[in-house]
C-alpha cells in the first residue's frame, strides 16, 4: 500500500472494463494517501479511469490478448500515474476539440479532454505498438504558518 | 454500483430517477434504453433527475448528449434536474451547461415543458 511519502506498484491487466474499476480504485488510493484534498482525490480518478477506459476501448479494443499496464508512483510532492496499451497508437494532435460549436453534441470525445483538464501535465508517447500516458497531479505547496 | 431509473409520471412530463453511476458499459447503455423506451410510448417530455447519481464519466456525459439529441430529434424536450456539484462542474468544464435546460425545483422544471 502507498505511504505518504514514496511508494510504487504498477498492475498489469485484461481490457475489461472491470480492469478500468481496479485501476480506478488504485488511484483513489494513491490520491488519498498522498494527501490530495478530497475534492481533488474524485478529478484525478476521473482522469485515471478515462486514461484506462482509453487503453482498453480505444488502444487495445477490448482484445483479450492484448493487456494494458498501470503504473501509480507518488513522491514528495506529486502523483504519478502512467497508462500503456498495445493498440495502433494514438496521435493526440488529430482529436477534435470537443468544446468547438460543431463538436458540442457529439456523443463522444471528451475522454483526453477531461485527463488534460483535471491533471498539470499531460504527456504522450508512441510505444510501436501501443501508446503510453504519463498524468501527473502536483501537490499545492504547503501554506507558510502566519 | 450500476445505474438505476424510477420512470413516473407527473403533468404529461415523464420523470426519470436516476441513481448510481452512468458510466461506460452498463450505466450509459441504462440510460440509452429508458430514454428509447420513454419516446418509444409517446412521451416526449422528459426531466433526468439526477439527484442521486454519484458519478459521470465522459461516455455519461456523452450518453447524456446522445439523450438531449435524440428527445430533440423526435420533436420533444429533455430537462435535467438536480445536478450534484461534481455533475455541474463537469457540464459547466465542457461547455454543455448552455447546451442543456437545467432545473433544481422540480415544479418548476415540469411547468417548463410546453
Amino acid at each position: 500500500m502507498p505511504d505518504s511519502t514514496t511508494s510504487r506498484v504498477s498492475l498489469t491487466l485484461g481490457s475489461t472494463l472491470e480492469s478500468v474499476d481496479t485501476v480506478g480504485r488504485t488511484a483513489e488510493d494513491f490520491a488519498q494517501r498522498a494527501g490530495f484534498d478530497p475534492d481533488t482525490v474524485p478529478n484525478i480518478v476521473m482522469a485515471v479511469r478515462e486514461a484506462a477506459i482509453n487503453a482498453v476501448m480505444h488502444g487495445n479494443a477490448y482484445n483479450p490478448v492484448k493487456r494494458f499496464t498501470a503504473s501509480f508512483q507518488t513522491s514528495s510532492d506529486s502523483l504519478t500515474v502512467r497508462i500503456s496499451d498495445q493498440g495502433p497508437g494514438l496521435d493526440p494532435s488529430s482529436l477534435p476539440d470537443p468544446l468547438a460549436p460543431q463538436n458540442l453534441l457529439r456523443g463522444s470525445g471528451r475522454g483526453i479532454f477531461l485527463i488534460r483538464a483535471f491533471m498539470d501535465e499531460v504527456h504522450f508517447r508512441q510505444l510501436h505498438p501501443g501508446t503510453e500516458l504519463t498524468l501527473i497531479k502536483h501537490r499545492a505547496p504547503a501554506q507558510p504558518a502566519a | 454500483m450500476s445505474m438505476k431509473v424510477a420512470i413516473r409520471q407527473v403533468d404529461g412530463v415523464t420523470i426519470l430517477d436516476l441513481s448510481g453511476r452512468i458510466t461506460l458499459g452498463e450505466g450509459s447503455v441504462t440510460l440509452r434504453d429508458s430514454v428509447h423506451d420513454t419516446l418509444d410510448k409517446g412521451s416526449k417530455n422528459i426531466l433526468l433527475n439526477l439527484a442521486q447519481i454519484s458519478y459521470i464519466d465522459s461516455s455519461g456525459v456523452g450518453e447524456l448528449v446522445s439523450a438531449f439529441t435524440s428527445v430533440k430529434n423526435a420533436g420533444g424536450e429533455l430537462k435535467l434536474l438536480n445536478l450534484t456539484q461534481k455533475v455541474h462542474d463537469l457540464l459547466q468544464i465542457t461547455k454543455l451547461y448552455t447546451v442543456f435546460d437545467i432545473w433544481d425545483n422540480e415544479a418548476t422544471a415540469v411547468g417548463a415543458f410546453n
